[in-house]
């Protein structure tokens, strides 16, 4: 009765190349990322608005070189976009759709599966920066010293691990909807409040304290001092990073669910 | 494959209570049940989804947690399994791309009738669409054996007519299937062995055959006639341990040995009625039939 050929099924059993299995996993959520109309508005879209609007319009303080200033915020928020509010976001419907059980049941190691999504993390994160400065430029930005690049560069690894991992700890155990909700709500929280579009100083000053221990001030104070005074950041900044990434990794490990 | 007294609960809840059974090489199990009789937490067990509180399991030889099973089994999880916006064929070749030798995913698309969906996203395939995705990812790493949790539920009848081809003939190709379904026939269909789970406990098992095989004196004659026939009569001229009864409305049921001298006394009884008895079978006992014996419930309920 069968239509099939014997032997098609035959058994042959074994595990892809590692170095493929990562290519192919990193490749397939980096482009859902960027084929998604909500995710490009969110990580894209929206961020180059507000670069725009921040850097022609003075409704928000902003210390001069007023563009420098918000390409610092403006990546700041690019990263939040993208590593947390729509990691969460994915993250929580990617589990309502069954697809870290699908995988998980591969021959896919299960560090790989996380290592394909920091991967395609970075290569959004890549792109959004890629857009925001070609924006900038268009918009009179003049570049930062070399050291200070450098420095932009390892505070947005840094950020992206660390918002990553708090993305994935929201993601990883809520229901989707409530995660649609509270990632978006946070993303809206830390831009106003959170030292993002307002620096901290225009804040009373018992808030300060505490916004300045938050990851968004902590990256966008990083991201002001490497690319508008081009010097290292502070060390609490970088220690602020380290210190929420760790805590979010080491919770999120314990609370994420497949399914 | 070998389960032996397979114990999970959940909180107070005992989901699989004792439960034992054996995969042989080669071979098509069905875990046959109701909703709720524990089928897809064993399931889950066996593959490695969830830790057994009691028992031992070991597939293939090896832990069913141990990372180095996966490339030897293929799981098709109940509801399937993809990212929302994936198409169709790029979940299929990112599953293929974790095998070393994997089947051609476009020639499996063409053959599950997936061609034509290839480019549509996970989330606006049809619930039958994606369980024979699911399918497709079970199988494109070449497994030796496969866990299929319901594979044909939301499937319309032609596809399941297709999943049971392909079943059929990873069987004839040594592939080991491990299936759980609520369906009589799809068990009968295909499975060597049978296990009839109820409340996390085996109620039954054994060879479809010998589940339905007939008990010499437990065998059953049906037919239909004009509703209300007076059976007192019948009854007297059947041999003693005959039960005759009218099971719903035109429709007469005789249970007990049923040999042709009893054909022959149904039909002659009729014909002193006066009426003519349509469909007279002497039928097998169904899986469904002993689904009802053993537990005095209805299998679909």
């Amino acid at each position: 009765m069968s239509g099939f050929a014997p032997g098609t099924f035959t058994p042959a059993p074994g595990r892809g190349r590692l170095g493929r299995m990562l290519w192919a996993q990193t490749r397939t959520e980096a482009v859902l990322t960027l084929r998604n109309g909500e995710q490009v508005l969110l990580t894209v879209l929206i961020p180059v608005a507000l670069l725009v609007a921040l850097s022609l319009m003075s409704v928000v303080p902003m210390p001069e070189p007023r563009v420098g200033s918000a390409v610092a915020r403006i990546l700041a928020l690019a990263v939040i976009s993208s590593a947390f509010t729509g990691q969460a976001i994915a993250l929580g419907f990617d589990r309502r759709y069954g697809v870290l059980k699908r995988l998980a049941a591969t021959a896919l190691p299960r560090w790989l599966l996380v290592a394909g999504r920091v991967a395609a993390g970075f290569a959004v994160v890549a792109v959004q920066v890629v857009i925001l400065c070609v924006t900038a430029l268009l918009l009179g930005w003049q570049p930062p010293t070399a050291a200070g690049a450098l420095w932009a560069v390892v505070l947005l690894v840094l950020g992206t691990l660390s918002f990553g991992a708090l993305g994935v700890l929201l993601g990883g155990a809520l229901r989707a909807e409530i995660v649609l909700a509270l990632a978006n709500i946070a993303w809206f929280l830390l831009l106003l409040v959170g030292g993002v579009a307002l620096g901290v100083d225009g804040l009373p000053s018992w808030l300060v304290t505490v916004v300045e221990l938050l990851p968004s001030a902590a990256l966008a104070e990083g991201l002001q001092s490497a690319l508008v005074d081009g010097s290292a950041p502070g060390v609490r900044p970088v220690l602020v990073l380290i210190a929420w990434g760790v805590a979010a990794g080491t919770l999120a490990s314990r609370t994420t669910k497949l399914g | 494959m070998e389960v032996s007294g397979l114990v999970k609960k959940y909180g107070s809840v005992v989901a699989v209570d004792g439960l034992d059974l054996v995969v042989e090489r080669g071979s098509v199990l069905a875990l046959l049940g109701p909703n709720g009789a524990g089928k897809t937490t064993t399931v889950e067990v066996c593959e490695g989804f969830r830790r057994a509180d009691g028992g031992s399991v070991r597939v293939l030889g090896s832990d069913p947690r141990s990372p180095d099973l996966r490339a030897r089994v293929g799981v098709m999880p109940q509801g399937g399994g993809g990212y929302p916006g994936v198409r169709a064929d790029e979940m299929l070749r990112l599953v293929a791309a974790c095998a070393a030798r994997p089947l051609d995913p476009a020639w499996l698309l063409d053959v599950l009738g997936l061609s034509g969906v290839g480019r549509t996203p996970y989330k606006r395939l049809s619930g039958g669409q994606q369980q024979r995705l699911s399918l497709a990812c079970a199988l494109v790493g070449r497994p030796e054996l496969v866990f299929l949790d319901e594979p044909t539920a939301g499937m319309d009848p032609q596809a399941r007519r297709l999943v049971w081809e392909l079943v059929g003939a990873l069987r004839s190709d040594g592939v080991s299937v491990l299936l759980t379904t609520h369906l009589m026939d799809e068990a009968e269909a295909l499975a060597d062995a049978v296990v009839i789970m109820d409340g996390g406990r085996v109620v039954a098992a054994g060879t479809p055959a010998e589940l339905t095989s007939p008990h010499a004196d437990d065998q059953q004659l049906r037919f239909r006639a004009r509703p209300g026939l007076d059976l007192s009569l019948l009854t007297g001229a059947l041999p003693e341990g005959l039960r005759v009864r009218e099971a719903s409305r035109g429709t007469y049921l005789v249970q007990g040995r049923i040999d042709p001298q009893v054909v022959s006394t149904v039909t002659s009884w009729c014909a002193q009625q006066g009426v003519l008895a349509e469909e007279l079978t002497v039928a097998r006992r169904s899986l469904e039939d002993v689904f009802l014996d053993l537990t005095g419930r209805e299998l679909r309920s």
